[in-house]
């Protein structure tokens, strides 16, 4: 649906030149939920805006539908955009026109039929869950509602994709999650794709399929949200999960615990949460684990069990058990001071 | 009182006629003139949608050298210029040119001021829906400005009176000539009160008008 091949941007700010984007190349399937994840700062805006060319890359290709999209000319790339929703963190309505006029004017200015943006503007406002909010003016509403007229107002085009920048990250979590769910109906009753991109792993987690992390304009990691989640690889990925688990512990506390046993993150996944393979530790293998911190994260379409847990007993009988949790699919990862 | 009304009444009232004729006449053309200037200033302004380094330099210091001109002085150093375009310097007809020339920039820079009022994210958002530039200034920077516009129209127009006190110069007459002429030259000072008062009143309402449909425009 999106594919993005050896994409750089450089901006020139005075004699300095900044590289926001080096050398990235990421692709998003139709009808998928992808997210990119990064701090402020790691090029992820200028990322999102090369696709509708918001932002012109200085290298690579980009392409939409299997059009590229650098190849287009005005026209064509206006037409482009139609397919094209997007959603900003500063939701950008029109201050001086009430709900069902934001919706609706984009639609008037393309030329639609009118019995045709009456219709489809009432259709999308109920989506949202704004039909009765339609004569309301944007200062009259809370953030949470004004990122939904602006969905209303994507949706109201009917795109094929629709970009979200930082859709989420003026609200506050109740209204996040919100507006979460209603990206997710958006995604499976419309079939939309959906390509995102955010400084809250939160989001990630709870609704996108795949997730490329971002770090100083460069893709350091991609993949299944799952796998990346679970299985950090680069180090910014796992600074990324760390601050948010709830899994950092005083260095004090950490190192009287290494002084008497060893400690160990370990990872549950489907079908491994199941059985009772810490009890299994203490009864078959003579180790006797305690829990320090857990929890369970709900991502997409799983949940994902976590737990720290401190191992106590016979060193080589500690190597065992360990072996054991592995067979057991559940991943094991050793904390060291 | 009623004396005072049957000997000048008839004269304020040609006066109010005039200047109420040159102030329309001139913002009628000025905002002709100025709105498209100002939308340039926009438009070619570093980071703008037509960014345009030489276009911009060019309308911003001739926009410049116009205001810093007096309009008095600029009154007689266009009576060339007023008579080719006109045929005549002098009269309602005489004043309008120098009016418009002083008046349009003014609004040029008052409409510019209040569209870069507009938030970039706003107009991005519409570019991302493939609507085309000419369309995003009318229907987006021009509409989420109006209130704005209307405060600086209210602005040039009481602008606008005040320079047509000093068009008695060019025989075009009107409410300030009237003060100037009896009360000043020939020492009346009643009709010169009277006229201020007049003046006063005026310029209060246009205010109080100004202020109202923009508070009506803004819609928050």
């Amino acid at each position: 649906m999106i594919k993005l091949q050896h994409v750089s941007k450089t901006f020139r700010v005075g004699k300095n030149k900044i590289e926001a984007l080096k050398d990235v190349s990421l692709e998003v399937n139709k009808g998928e939920i992808f997210g990119v994840i990064g701090f402020s700062g790691a090029g992820k805006s200028t990322l999102i805006r090369c696709v509708n060319l918001l932002e012109r890359p200085t290298n690579g290709q980009v392409f939409v539908d299997d059009q590229d999209v650098l190849e287009l000319n005005k026209k064509g790339l206006r037409q482009l955009r139609r397919k094209i929703g997007m959603i900003f963190q500063g939701y950008n309505l029109l201050e001086t026109a009430n709900v069902y006029d934001n919706v609706a004017t984009p639609l008037k200015l393309e030329g639609v039929p009118k019995e045709e943006i009456k219709k489809r503007t009432e259709k999308y406002l109920e989506i949202v869950g704004l039909s009765d909010r339609q004569s309301a003016f944007p200062s009259q509403l809370s953030g949470g509602q004004k990122q939904r007229v602006a969905i209303a107002r994507a949706l109201a085009h009917e795109p094929e994709v629709l970009l979200s920048d930082e859709a989420t990250s003026a609200l506050d979590p109740n209204t996040t999650e919100a507006i979460l769910e209603l990206l997710l109906k958006v995604n499976k009753e419309l079939g939309i794709t959906i390509f995102l991109i955010t400084h809250e792993l939160n989001v990630i987690q709870r609704i996108c399929d795949r997730v490329a992390v971002m770090e100083d304009g460069r893709i350091v990691e991609q993949g299944s949200v799952v796998d990346v989640f679970t299985q950090p690889q680069q180090p910014m990925t796992k600074q990324f999960i760390s601050t948010e688990s709830k899994f950092q512990i005083p260095d004090s506390v950490k190192n009287d615990l290494l002084k008497s046993g060893r400690l160990v993150k370990l990872t549950f996944l489907g079908e491994s949460s199941k059985d009772p393979v810490l009890a299994t530790l203490a009864k078959q293998y003579d180790v006797l684990p305690s829990i320090i911190a857990g929890g369970i994260d709900q991502l997409k379409n799983q949940s994902v069990g976590k737990l720290l847990v401190h191992l106590k007993g016979d060193k080589a009988k500690i190597e065992t058990a360990i072996g054991f949790l592995r067979d057991q699919d559940v991943l094991v990862e050793e904390v060291k001071d | 009182m009623a004396d005072f009304i049957n000997e000048w009444g008839s004269a304020i009232w040609e006066g109010f006629i005039q200047t109420t004729q040159m102030t329309l006449i001139s913002l009628a053309f000025s905002i002709l003139i100025g709105l498209p200037l100002g939308v340039l200033l926009v438009l070619t302004r570093k980071g703008g949608q037509w960014d345009n380094v030489a276009v911009f330099t060019i309308v911003n210091s001739l926009i410049n050298v116009i205001r810093s001109i007096p309009f008095i002085i600029l009154l007689f150093f266009l009576l060339p210029f007023t008579k080719t375009l006109v045929g005549t310097t002098i009269g309602v007809k005489g004043v309008i040119v120098p009016l418009v020339v002083a008046c349009a920039p003014y609004i040029a820079r008052l409409l510019e001021t209040a569209m870069l009022e507009v938030s970039k994210g706003i107009i991005e958002a519409y570019q991302s829906m493939g609507i085309s530039t000419p369309k995003i200034i009318w229907h987006v920077i021009i509409r989420e400005a109006r209130s704005s516009i209307i405060l600086g129209l209210t602005i040039a127009v009481i602008g606008l009176i005040g320079e047509t006190a000093m068009a008695g110069f060019v025989g075009a007459g009107g409410l300030g000539d009237l003060a100037y002429q009896f009360g000043y030259v020939r020492f009346q000072p009643d009709v010169m009160y009277a006229v201020i008062i007049i003046l006063i009143v005026i310029v209060q309402i246009i205010q109080s008008l100004g202020n109202v449909i923009a508070r009506k425009l803004k819609k928050n």
